[in-house]
């Protein structure tokens, strides 16, 4: 048995099947747009493949046999060793930045909360800046300091908003002051630098794709494999939070735990797709807010927004490879450039009341 | 996000400027003596201003210099460091800092958002967005050539967002204004990154510019700016009762008579005029437009008719303060501005978060 009662909430149907004894919430859309986005996640990826940066070309339906480990010599090496290890980062790097900026505006019940907004990302940026202005760690790459500053920050956030318990409102204020105290210090070794030392620095912090492999794909594929599974988990007890930590206590949430489980969780995210490619802004901010319109659910929704971050991230990659022909462009620029009007748009067409926020 | 329900309710005839000292019942002493000890810290924080530097000048010849120029007992080079350098110097720290409290406190009440501050309508990047483009694109180094790319970008900036942001059934709402302006701001900013980051010249100046500094600015400059920043601040103060309004929700504005179309417009014009202004010529400031109104607003509560004169008086001692720290922990080199305020506000501020309950928006 099936019964749907779509007219009363549109977007959303019921079923109740007798045999076995199960019954749900079946939200259409959000699986269209679930299926949507992976399609375009994969089409972007697997064209990234073929068109990415060196000369070797490899035409586009030679990818997909390829990656599973079919094709001639040349082409495998091209697909397997050159280009497949930079559009993994980039794909992983993005649905991080799009869950841990959807679980951050959920927790906050703020959509311009995300980790760049609350000093993850400017952690990483000031301990990656001090890296290089006083050579400490010199033995550390980028990836382990930016790693060790942005988790720094993280739970820095959280234990400075914690007094007798946590609000989202405090842990956004907090989260401002040490954002500006990171930012402040970067700053201000930018600008005591040298300015070889500036241009390789500011390269770094606006995020970039070049150079990037394995070294930097494995962490952070472990810390998704760990963390995504966790968040998705706490997707129930997230969505209670949304009404206010009293109704949400009322409602059997244990409103203080979840919300620290869902704080680490998104600042670990963060930290290692910051570590992975230096804060590539925009992405935790846009993607959840883009998904959101997409799907047309009330709160940011988790999977469609990682799928969001990837397309995004995915796609920007590729335009910066491919835009001038001398130079690749850091990934950073073109996210900014090509994420601001897709969000510009939706937020322009959203003429339902209550979609527009 | 729920209300001070201690709050006084304002309605549409309840016009009682500030200086009447009508304040309602919650906070009857508090309101009045803030903006005193403010007021008496800014006078105190603008002499150390003139006096305390790389060369220090004791109290009494400051305002001999000050008040009685050409006196026999304070030498001539003393007086010119008192009455030019330093001078323009304080001015320039007063009025960045009354420019920047009174837009943060104005965008906070707009958009009711805690996390509203002037960076977040897109007036920063425009601004310096045009400053990269007038340097990069057309070499123009000088600052009263820059500043009107700057404050082009500004404007353009502004009015993007606003258009955008008030596109759509609903109007130009909170949330819809606030993500336009951060979506313009990432917009701008990697547009500037990417010539910064292709033209080394351009980067090198940005790189000082995008640091803030209140050096190096004369009374021409002071003067020519002075006419925008009036504008400015009467737009603002004269919004407060409607920001009040505003506080208790869209629909009850309205009801109340607000023409929310028409006071958001003000506050924006407000906002562009105060912020593009003082981040044209002394760079990008943040955390001050940000931070004061959470202070003021913890004694104040959310009465915008104090909250924004107390912003006003409160951010100048705060910049001062921090101008001031700069000058001397890294005697002789001295240390942005932009940098102190955010070094020192952040902790006191992450201390208020922590121990206080917050007036929320």
């Amino acid at each position: 048995m099936l019964g749907i009662d779509a007219a009363r909430r549109p977007g959303r149907a019921t079923f109740r099947l007798t045999h076995p004894a199960v019954s749900g919430v079946v939200r259409p859309r959000l699986i269209l747009v679930w299926l949507t986005l992976a399609a375009v996640a994969f089409g972007v990826f697997c064209t990234a493949i073929a068109f990415g940066s060196g000369d070797f070309p490899v035409a586009l339906p030679d990818v997909v046999p390829a990656l599973w480990g079919s094709g001639d010599p040349a082409t495998l090496f091209a697909v397997r060793e050159l280009r497949l290890p930079r559009a993994m980062v980039a794909l992983l790097s993005g649905a991080a930045f799009g869950a841990a900026g959807a679980v951050f505006q959920t927790v906050t019940r703020n959509p311009l909360a995300s980790p760049d907004m609350l000093g993850i990302t400017q952690g990483a940026g000031a301990a990656v800046a001090a890296g290089v202005a006083f050579g400490i760690g010199g033995g550390l790459s980028s990836q382990t300091l930016g790693l060790v500053g942005a988790l720094t920050a993280g739970v820095l956030i959280y234990l400075l908003a914690w007094n007798r318990g946590t609000t989202g409102y405090r842990i956004v204020l907090v989260g401002i002051g040490i954002s500006w105290m990171c930012t402040s210090l970067t700053v201000y070794l930018v600008s005591r630098m040298e300015l070889y030392q500036a241009q390789k620095i500011l390269g770094w912090l606006v995020g970039s794709l070049n150079d990037r492999g394995w070294a930097e794909a494995r962490p952070l594929a472990f810390a998704l494999l760990l963390v995504l599974p966790i968040l998705v988990l706490l997707t129930r007890l997230q969505r209670t939070l949304l009404l206010g930590d009293e109704v949400a206590a009322g409602l059997g949430t244990p409103v203080q735990r979840t919300r620290l489980a869902l704080v680490l969780s998104a600042s670990a995210l963060a930290a290692f797709a910051t570590a992975a490619t230096g804060p590539v802004l925009f992405v935790a901010l846009a993607s959840p807010q883009i998904a959101q319109r997409l799907a047309r659910t009330p709160a940011p929704p988790l999977t469609a927004a990682a799928l969001t971050g990837a397309a995004i991230v995915l796609l920007s990659d590729l335009i910066s490879q491919r835009l001038l022909s001398d130079m690749v462009i850091p990934v950073g620029v073109v996210t900014g450039v090509l994420g601001a009007p897709f969000l510009l748009w939706q937020l322009a067409r959203a003429n339902r009341a209550g979609s527009g926020g | 996000m729920t209300r001070d329900s201690t709050a006084p309710a304002p309605t549409a005839r309840d016009v009682a400027s500030p200086a009447a000292g009508t304040a309602p019942p919650p906070r009857p002493l508090r309101r009045p003596l803030l903006i005193a000890a403010a007021a008496v810290a800014l006078v105190v924080l603008c002499l150390a201003s003139l006096a305390i530097g790389s060369r220090s000048i004791p109290l009494d010849l400051v305002v001999r210099a000050l008040f009685d120029p050409g006196h026999p007992g304070v030498d001539p080079e003393t007086e010119a460091i008192v009455r030019s350098t330093r001078m323009f110097r304080t001015v320039v720290a007063v009025l960045a800092g009354t420019a920047l409290g009174l837009a943060g406190a104005v965008m906070q009440g707009l958009t009711r958002n805690p996390l509203a501050d002037p960076g977040l309508l897109g007036v920063t990047a425009g601004a310096a967005f045009g400053t990269v483009v007038a340097i990069g694109v057309f070499g123009i180094t000088a600052l009263m050539g820059s500043i009107w790319f700057a404050f082009g970008g500004t404007l353009v900036a502004t009015v993007v967002v606003y258009l955008l942001g008030s596109r759509g059934r609903g109007g130009a709402s909170p949330v819809k204004l606030a993500l336009a302006g951060v979506a313009i701001t990432y917009l701008l900013d990697s547009l500037t990154s990417g010539i910064a980051l292709t033209d080394p010249e351009a980067l090198d100046r940005y790189r000082y510019w995008s640091s803030g500094s209140l050096t190096g600015h004369d009374g021409g400059t002071l003067l020519r700016v002075a006419p925008f920043l009036a504008a400015g601040v009467l737009l603002a103060l004269s919004i407060a009762t409607a920001l009040n309004s505003i506080a208790l929700g869209d629909d009850v504005a309205v009801a109340l008579g607000r023409r929310l179309g028409m006071v958001r417009l003000r506050a924006a014009l407000a906002v562009t005029l105060l912020t593009g202004t003082i981040t044209a010529v002394v760079g990008p400031i943040v955390f001050v437009g940000l931070v004061v109104p959470h202070v003021v607003r913890l004694i104040t509560g959310p009465d915008h008719r104090w909250l924004l004169p107390g912003s006003m008086l409160v951010a100048p001692c705060l910049l001062l303060a921090a101008d001031i720290i700069g000058r001397v922990v890294a005697r002789p080199q001295e240390i942005d501005v932009s940098l102190v305020a955010a070094f020192l506000g952040a902790p006191f501020f992450i201390a208020l978060v922590r121990r206080r309950r917050l007036a929320e928006l």
